[in-house]
């Protein structure tokens, strides 16, 4: 895949965007770019605001100052229909899965295509199927509410309805945490082949350093409210930003681990 | 908007599919219909080829609707085989293939008269249940109780003023409001009837038995149900929900102990404080109304007031009223220990915790009628 050229096809561009809460700010002037077809890892540390920014892109939190394009389309002053004409073409995946607790696992993946598509209660039911296969689970899970499934069936579930409707970008907010190493390697696998079989755009926020290295196109670092950085797993472990240093290259990160076997 | 997407012509024993235009989401419904149109023509053939080298967009509306295609001829025992697939769908259309055969969802349903047989049998069982949850939890809180009492400094005294602020002291103006304006309606009721027959100074009667033995305590008891009963309820079915109570228990705490104990501590002290305020505020709504409408000056209210009433119909409101707290409160932790994992149990069971808190304190009241009754207060 060619890396950062300007000729890419942009689908979500954040120019200059402030987010505070109070006389805090969280985020000050953010530029981000996410390219189409890629997979972009949003890294920072615990409280930097990865959430918030996802969270401003995605509408559900004011910002204070900038512009957040999603499919070229700028959201803070398109019309009620054009905005939902973009709701429609992303998936969320929340940090707890955010499955309504009421419906089961079918009608959690059926409320959005119904909502949104005239289909017969037939086809609905085999796109569930084939939707759950795609995220690794079998059909014993249909029936299930939320509450009865495991952390991992969780994200796997809220991840099938996030792509319920074939969305052109997904967000996942730390897709992996709370997975055992094992469930996590899996997720990432998942969200790759997703990612090469229907062409989606991903927004992945995360902490986890295999997933970077594992699934990510690119990495944009989040620090002091600021994008410090963004490229290449090679272009963080070159860079010599302390914080990158210190994240990329510390005892928990691979860098880190070659580096002291070859001590 | 969607147009032709699939197109049959047949050859035979040969029938050739080609698809056409976008074959995603917003096209699925009519292209459902076209699927099924296609399966369901030509008995006698033997091979299908489907081309889907017009097809310009897909999704996994479009391949799944495709795999129904292949398969549904597959299982007539027909060849099929799909061509002209573009190259970057491949990886789509391969992993649709794998899905497992979808299973008509197992809804099983008996006949109406059955139905209602098993509902009526499930209500009964639950009611059973809830009664039998209403002793263990008082059983629980007796427990809880003796081992305060023997330990008086295990009581979370915080706690419990904190619920006391809750349930007591915020709730004294909208009690004080409330029981007024019922002293004075029962006032204004009384005085416009009794006039016909010129017993307008019975009123007083009326107005101190009824708000000192019945209505105070009552009025005060349905208040706090609502107020009190069902934050209870939400509170610790949150708590359940996100696990915060086997957090405690795991570190070795009785929720009894922690969380119960102190909010139903907190209500019987609470209650029999609202029921006397309750009680002055509707005396004084009553007598400012047989004042104002009726005429009768405060002087002789409170002249006639003291030979209607004795100590013991202020005593028998009174006494209820730390009942009555009893069961607000027991119910309220009851219907919050049995909430589930979903919001929808969360308000079933707040609802449920009102409903069956304001019917035991009416039939409690009913109980406690006939006790006093017979032993002469």
């Amino acid at each position: 895949m060619a890396k950062g050229n300007g000729s890419r096809d942009v689908v979500i561009e954040v120019r200059g965007v402030t987010v505070g809460f109070g006389e805090h700010t969280v985020l000050d002037q953010i530029d981000l770019d996410v390219y189409r077809g890629e997979i972009l890892g949003f890294v920072g540390g615990s409280g930097a605001g990865k959430s918030v920014l996802m969270r401003t892109i995605i509408g559900l939190l004011p910002k204070r100052a900038g512009t957040i394009k999603v499919l070229g389309v700028d959201l803070a002053a398109a019309s009620d229909e054009e905005r939902h004409a973009v709701e429609r073409r992303w998936g969320v995946l929340f940090q707890q899965g955010a499955l309504f607790s009421s419906l089961t696992v079918r009608e959690n993946l059926q409320f959005p295509i119904r909502e949104y598509l005239k289909l017969s209660q037939r086809l609905l039911d085999e796109l569930v199927i084939a939707k759950l296969d795609m995220v690794g689970l079998d059909a014993s899970a249909l029936d299930k509410f939320p509450s009865e499934l495991s952390g991992g069936m969780t994200k796997r579930v809220a991840l099938a309805r996030a792509l319920a409707l074939d969305p052109d970008i997904v967000f996942l907010d730390e897709p992996t945490s709370g997975l055992d190493p094992i469930g996590a390697g899996d997720f990432d696998t998942l969200i790759a082949t997703l990612q090469r079989t229907l062409g989606i755009t991903v927004f992945m926020v995360t902490h986890d350093l295999d997933s970077l290295h594992t699934v990510c196109d690119r990495i944009a670092v989040l620090a002091d409210g600021k994008v410090i950085a963004a490229g290449t797993m090679d272009t963080m472990l070159a860079s010599t930003h302390p914080w990158l240093r210190a994240y990329f290259h510390g005892k928990r990160s691979r860098a880190g681990h070659l580096e002291a076997a070859n001590v | 908007m969607s147009g032709v997407l699939l197109e049959g012509t047949a050859e035979g024993e040969r029938l050739r599919l080609a698809g056409t235009g976008a074959w995603v989401a917003e096209n699925a419904h009519s292209l459902e219909a076209q699927v099924n149109a296609a399966t369901r023509g030509g008995g006698a053939v033997k091979r299908v080829v489907i081309d889907m080298g017009r097809v310009d967009r897909l999704d996994t509306f479009g391949a799944w609707l495709l795999e129904r295609l292949t398969r549904s001829f597959s299982v007539r025992g027909c060849e099929t085989a799909v061509t002209g697939l573009r190259e970057d769908y491949r990886a789509l259309v391969d992993e649709v293939h794998g899905v497992a055969p979808a299973q008509a969802p197992a809804h099983r349903r008996g006949s109406s008269l059955t139905y209602a047989i098993a509902s009526i049998g499930e209500s009964i069982v639950s009611v059973g249940g809830s009664f039998s949850a209403f002793v263990n939890m008082l059983g629980a809180l007796v427990v809880a109780l003796l081992r305060v009492v023997a330990h008086p400094r295990r009581f979370r005294f915080t706690s419990m003023v904190h619920q006391l602020d809750n349930v007591g002291w915020r709730a004294v103006p909208i009690m004080l409001l409330i029981t007024f304006l019922i002293g004075a309606i029962i006032a204004q009721q009384g005085i416009f009837h009794f006039r016909k027959f010129g017993a307008d100074i019975y009123v007083v009667d009326m107005v101190g038995i009824l708000v000192l033995r019945e209505i105070g305590v009552l009025i005060v008891s349905i208040m706090v149900a609502g107020r009190s009963g069902s934050a209870y309820t939400a509170e610790l079915g949150s708590m359940k929900m996100r696990e915060e109570i086997d957090a405690l228990q795991t570190m070795g705490f009785d929720t009894t102990e922690v969380l119960i104990l102190p909010r139903i501590v907190a209500l019987i002290i609470g209650v029999p404080i609202l029921t006397f305020l309750g009680s002055m505020a509707a005396l004084y709504g009553g007598g400012l109304v047989c004042w104002l409408y009726g005429g009768i000056s405060p002087d002789i209210f409170l002249q006639r007031l003291k030979e209607a009433i004795s100590l013991d119909t202020f005593e028998v409101g009174m006494i209820k009223a730390p009942f009555m707290a009893m069961v607000i409160g027991v119910v309220a932790s009851v219907e919050g220990m049995a909430v589930k994992g979903s919001s929808e149990s969360l308000g079933l069971q707040t609802t449920a915790s009102v409903v069956e808190s304001i019917f035991l304190v009416i039939v409690l009241d009913g109980m406690f009628a006939i006790f006093f009754a017979s032993i002469g207060m």
